[in-house]
């Protein structure tokens, strides 16, 4: 057995099948490398923002973003710089109105200490991926109505926005392919009740039964509570798809060829589930669970800007979002839509991976 | 014509198999189809008994039944293993399992028959795993001699079934099959979904098989041409009923049922210059939940008399070892012609 490649791929299983062609496919593995990157930031959030998320700073209120920069009057710097914000009240509106101050001309320094942060709540840490020397600040997206730099709020943001996806994604797997499974499993009358069951929650509107479910969640909860408490709510109202998909599967392929001569060779019915019928569709489920993150996210991120989801302290993408609603603050503030661009990058990365995924997943298709 | 004088080695019974037609929010029954209707026949050991019909015709429905991949509705379906004779249709989980052990079945697809996330190893290896074989040094010098004996190369253990072609595949599925040394194979179309050429191929193996093994089949297949070749014996189905059972030349040179007439005038001839008579049935294949009173076949049979639309025909021994279900199955005149009644054609010993 020579390791010619054509031999690799006769005796590649059905991962490796899929992992090569899912190398093909370019926009999904762009797209993944986008949703680990903002994994990256879910995970190293404390590191990679620049501020804290205790940070504030009254006097800097509604900063508008600063801009990197590499030219200044002097010539060209190798290193990037911001220049300072001087602000002052507009005689006639009242408004703070900032100014850029070209005399300060601030460097942006990279592994530079800072706040003091516990990464991932344990470990004591200074540093902070980049920053500005002394008691300069930088504000990448601007400042909110407190003075708090977005991009620091959007990264801790991203921190519970993805892992909400992630956490009730992981819960509608499991009702999903439970219920799915004993439906399929046992048809008859268990199924029967069971697919009635599937077709009235399908059946209600998604924003309202969110919202009387976020409802009956006790106001005295911790800010964990409520999260967990959310996740749950999501994951209730979303296994429906994947207990159908699961199964649609398992009654077919209880039908198929491969499964009686399983049971012809002496397999139990156990061994025929989780041996042969299982694995056969566990790359559809894959698929669409990677299909149903973005759906979780976009439900969380309404549900908080709709101030039924987590609520402050807590910083999701959605809770951002809440800064948004009033129309005058966004028309002078554009910048606290920012984490709106986050939401519709994470999104669109997802549906790329799952439609990669899905490509892959099917051996025969062209 | 060598196993018919041999024992038994299976006797079915009167076997019979409905699927109830359930409809409405209630499921309830609102009809029965009758894919299995009163099937009785032996298998002498080490015989090659071809069952053939159309589609719909049950064939495939009696070959489950036996091995128990379905459950049947009522009949009894006899076993016997040494001198040991067992009630395969009464057996429980346990006992069904020890007699699954002597009686497997290749499939027809051999794209849907094989479990494409398993290596030719773990699926030719199950039924040794899974009865008792657990050394998997053991297992695999046992798989590899198996490949070798249906013609693979046992060097490809590792490979997936995406690997190989369709005449490979199913040769993997008769190397499962044999793994547990069964003594009956029921191959249910098994060379159906294959080239012609790779079919010839399949053919000869499964005898070299038998001859090497004293395997005894039940060898379903719609196509005439390939019963002839390899079986000893043949009957012909008819919408859930044996309508004829025969040796094989006996049913090639004067069929008794106008059924195995019209199934034996559609097998193709190689020849394009035969002017083909072929007797044409008119009419769809009978309902089996709602088959026409009398004969099943009356309203397609082209010698069908007043009587057959009224009386059900028995099923009786026109002459010693030939069965027929037909009313006229004395005086017919039938032709066993491929292509229709037009040349002489000497049949030839399978």
């Amino acid at each position: 057995m020579a390791a010619k490649p054509k031999q690799d791929l006769s005796t590649a299983s059905q991962w490796r099948l899929m992992a090569i062609k899912f190398r093909k496919h370019r926009p999904a593995v762009w797209a993944g490398m986008l949703v680990l990157c903002l994994y990256g930031i879910a995970a190293f959030c404390e590191f990679l923002a620049p501020h804290t998320q205790q940070y504030r700073d009254i006097d800097k209120a509604y900063a508008p973003p600063q801009v990197v920069r590499f030219i200044s009057s002097d010539g060209i710097h190798l290193r990037p710089f911001v220049y300072g914000l001087e602000g002052f009240r507009d005689p006639q509106t009242h408004r703070k109105v900032y100014v850029e101050d070209r005399e300060a001309r601030h460097v942006i320094r990279f592994f530079v200490r800072g706040e003091p942060y516990r990464l991932w709540g344990v470990i004591p840490w200074d540093r902070h991926l980049f920053g500005l020397e002394g008691d300069a600040t930088v504000h990448l997206l601007g400042t909110d109505s407190l003075g708090r730099d977005m991009l620091s709020r959007i990264f801790y943001g991203t921190r519970i926005s993805l892992t909400i996806g992630l956490i009730g994604v992981g819960l509608t797997f499991v009702l999903g392919l439970v219920i799915g499974a004993i439906s399929g499993f046992f048809s008859g009358w268990v199924d029967n009740i069971i697919q009635r069951l599937i077709e009235v929650i399908m059946s209600f509107p998604n924003i309202p039964l969110w919202m009387a479910l976020a409802a009956a969640l006790p106001t005295t909860w911790t800010p964990l509570q409520v999260y967990l408490g959310i996740t749950v709510v999501l994951s209730l109202v979303s296994w429906t798809g994947l207990a159908r998909q699961v199964r649609g599967k398992i009654l077919s392929l209880r039908e198929e060829d491969f499964a009686t001569a399983a049971t012809l060779c002496g397999a139990g019915p156990a061994r025929v589930m989780f041996r042969h019928l299982l694995p056969s569709f566990s790359s559809h489920i894959i698929v669409s669970l990677t299909l149903a993150l973005p759906t979780m996210i976009l439900a969380e991120t309404a549900l908080s800007f709709l101030g039924l989801g987590l609520r402050p302290p807590v910083t999701s993408w959605g809770v951002l979002l809440i800064e948004a609603q009033n129309v005058q603050a966004l028309a002078s503030h554009p910048w606290l839509l920012s984490p709106v661009v986050f939401v519709v990058i994470t999104v669109l990365a997802f549906n790329f991976v799952g439609d990669g995924l899905r490509d892959a997943a099917d051996p025969y298709s062209k | 014509m060598s196993g018919t004088t041999n024992e038994p080695l299976l006797r079915v019974r009167d076997l019979r198999k409905h699927f109830p037609i359930r409809k409405g929010f209630f499921q309830s029954e609102v009809g029965r189809v009758k894919a299995v209707d009163g099937v009785t026949f032996d298998l002498a050991e080490g015989e090659c008994f071809g069952l053939v019909g159309e589609s719909g015709s049950g064939k495939t429905t009696v070959g489950r039944l036996i091995l128990r991949a379905l459950d049947p509705t009522s009949g009894g379906i006899q076993f016997r293993v040494g001198r040991q004779w067992h009630d395969v249709a009464a057996a429980g989980p346990e006992q069904l399992k020890s007699l699954r052990r002597p009686m497997q079945m290749i499939f027809q697809d051999p794209y849907a028959s094989l479990n494409p996330r398993m290596t030719v190893f773990d699926l030719v290896g199950e039924p040794l795993l899974l009865h008792g074989m657990k050394n998997r040094a053991e297992r695999a010098d046992r798989v590899r001699e198996l490949l070798n004996q249906v013609g693979l190369d046992p060097r490809h253990l590792q490979r997936y079934p995406h690997a190989f072609s369709g005449g490979q595949r199913q040769r993997i599925g008769i190397a499962r099959a044999l793994a547990l040394n069964p003594s009956l194979i029921v191959a249910d179309e098994a060379v159906s979904a294959l080239d012609v050429s790779v079919q010839a191929q399949v053919l000869n193996l499964l005898r070299d098989l038998q001859e090497k093994r004293r395997l005894t089949y039940l060898f379903i297949a719609h196509d005439l041409s390939v019963v002839r070749h390899i079986s000893d014996r043949v009957g012909v189905m008819y919408v859930g009923q044996l309508v004829e059972l025969t040796e094989v030349d006996r049913i090639y040179r004067r069929p008794r049922h106008p059924y195995t007439e019209a199934l034996l005038s559609a097998v193709p001839v190689p020849d394009p210059r035969l002017r083909k008579q072929r007797v044409v049935l008119r009419g769809e294949t009978a309902d089996p939940s709602n088959p026409p009173p009398g004969c099943p076949f009356h309203p397609r049979c082209p010698y069908a008399e007043e009587r057959c639309g009224k009386e059900i025909p028995q099923w009786r021994e026109v002459e010693p070892g030939h069965f027929a279900r037909c009313h006229f199955a004395d005086t017919l005149e039938l032709s066993s012609q491929p292509g229709g009644p037009v040349r002489n054609h000497s049949p030839v010993s399978a």
